[in-house]
C-alpha cells in the first residue's frame, strides 16, 4: 500500500485519508506530516477521514500523536469529515480523544484554522488563501482580485 | 451457543496486510449477514483490536469466522487463536488503560464492549478470544446466550 500523500494548501497541510489503511502506513503518515510542517512552516494540519469506515484505538492513537507532535511543532490539527458509526464505535471503545480537534468539513477545518477555503472552488481544487487577504474574506470573488 | 450456518473461513494473522484482510472479510461477511452499518462497523473495529492483539502480543496466529443463527436471528462468530505466552492476568488485560505494548490500552476491553459476546481462553500455550454479535440485538443480547 502506497503512502499517503501531505499537501501543502498555503499555510496548511491538507491530508485525505483513502480506504483501507495499513498500520505501517499510519506511522509513516506521522513522519511524513511532521517532517512537512517544519519543510512548509505549516501552522495548520487538516486530516480528512471522510473515506475510513473504521478508526480502532491504533488509528485513533496515530491521529491524536500526529496532533500531539504539531502542536508541539507550532501547528494545529484538525480532523475532518468522521463518519457517524465511526464515531458511536469510537466512544463505546473508550476512545472519545478530546485532544482531538474536528470539524464537520474541509472548510469548517480551514475556518477554524484561520484559512479560507472559497466554496466555490473548493470542490473542483481546495485553494487556501491567507485570511489577510481582504478580497478573499468578501464570500464570492476568490483569489481572483478586483 | 449457537448453530453455524456456513462453512468457517480460517485467515491467517501475520502482517498488517493480514489485519487489512481481516477487516474486509468481517465487513463483508456482516453485509451479507444483515447487519446494519453501526453493527458492521463496532463489529470490524472489534476485530481489527483483536487482530492486531494476536499479531503484536500473541505473535501471529489466525481468525475463524463463521455465521451463526439462533431463535432466527443471524449472528457472526470470530475467534482469534495464537500460540502466544498467554495473557497473565485477564481482569488488568480487560481493565481500560492497561497495556502492555504501545497502544493506548483499549484493545480488549474495548472490543468487549462493542460485541455481545466476549469470551477469553488464555493458558500458557496461546490464547483463543471469541466474539460473537447479531444482526438484531436481541432484547438481552447476553440472556439468549445461555
Amino acid at each position: 500500500m502506497s503512502q499517503i500523500p501531505v499537501i501543502p494548501l498555503g499555510d496548511v497541510l491538507f491530508v485525505s485519508i483513502q480506504g483501507e489503511l495499513y498500520d505501517a502506513v499510519a506511522l509513516s503518515l506521522q513522519d511524513d506530516v511532521t517532517n512537512a510542517i517544519q519543510a512548509h512552516n505549516a501552522r495548520g494540519v487538516i486530516i480528512d477521514i471522510s473515506a475510513l469506515d473504521m478508526v480502532d484505538s491504533f488509528l485513533g492513537r496515530v491521529l491524536a500523536e500526529i496532533a500531539g507532535c504539531s502542536r508541539l511543532l507550532g501547528a494545529d490539527t484538525v480532523v475532518t469529515g468522521m463518519r457517524p458509526a465511526v464515531a458511536i464505535t469510537l466512544v463505546e471503545l473508550g476512545l472519545t480523544l478530546p485532544e482531538l480537534r474536528t470539524a464537520r468539513t474541509v472548510e469548517d477545518a480551514a475556518l477554524m484554522l484561520g484559512v479560507w477555503v472559497s466554496s466555490r472552488t473548493s470542490r473542483a481544487a481546495p485553494v487556501a488563501v491567507r485570511q489577510d487577504e481582504p478580497e478573499a474574506m468578501d464570500g464570492g470573488s476568490g483569489t481572483d482580485g478586483p | 451457543m449457537s448453530t453455524p450456518v456456513d462453512e468457517t473461513v480460517r485467515l491467517r494473522i501475520g502482517s498488517d496486510a493480514d489485519l487489512s484482510a481481516v477487516r474486509l472479510q468481517v465487513r463483508a461477511k456482516a453485509q451479507a449477514a444483515g447487519f446494519g452499518l453501526v453493527q458492521q462497523t463496532k463489529l470490524v473495529t472489534a476485530a481489527s483490536e483483536l487482530a492486531r492483539n494476536t499479531l503484536v502480543h500473541g505473535g501471529g496466529g489466525e481468525m475463524e469466522m463463521s455465521e451463526v443463527a439462533q431463535a432466527g436471528v443471524h449472528g457472526i462468530k470470530l475467534a482469534f487463536t495464537d500460540s502466544g505466552p498467554g495473557i497473565a492476568d485477564v481482569e488488568q488485560a480487560l481493565a481500560d488503560g492497561y497495556t502492555s505494548g504501545n497502544g493506548l490500552g483499549m484493545g480488549l476491553g474495548g472490543a468487549r464492549r462493542l460485541v455481545h459476546h466476549f469470551d477469553i481462553d488464555t493458558r500458557s500455550q496461546g490464547t483463543t478470544v471469541t466474539i460473537v454479535s447479531w444482526a438484531t440485538t436481541p432484547v438481552d443480547p447476553r440472556a439468549v446466550l445461555r
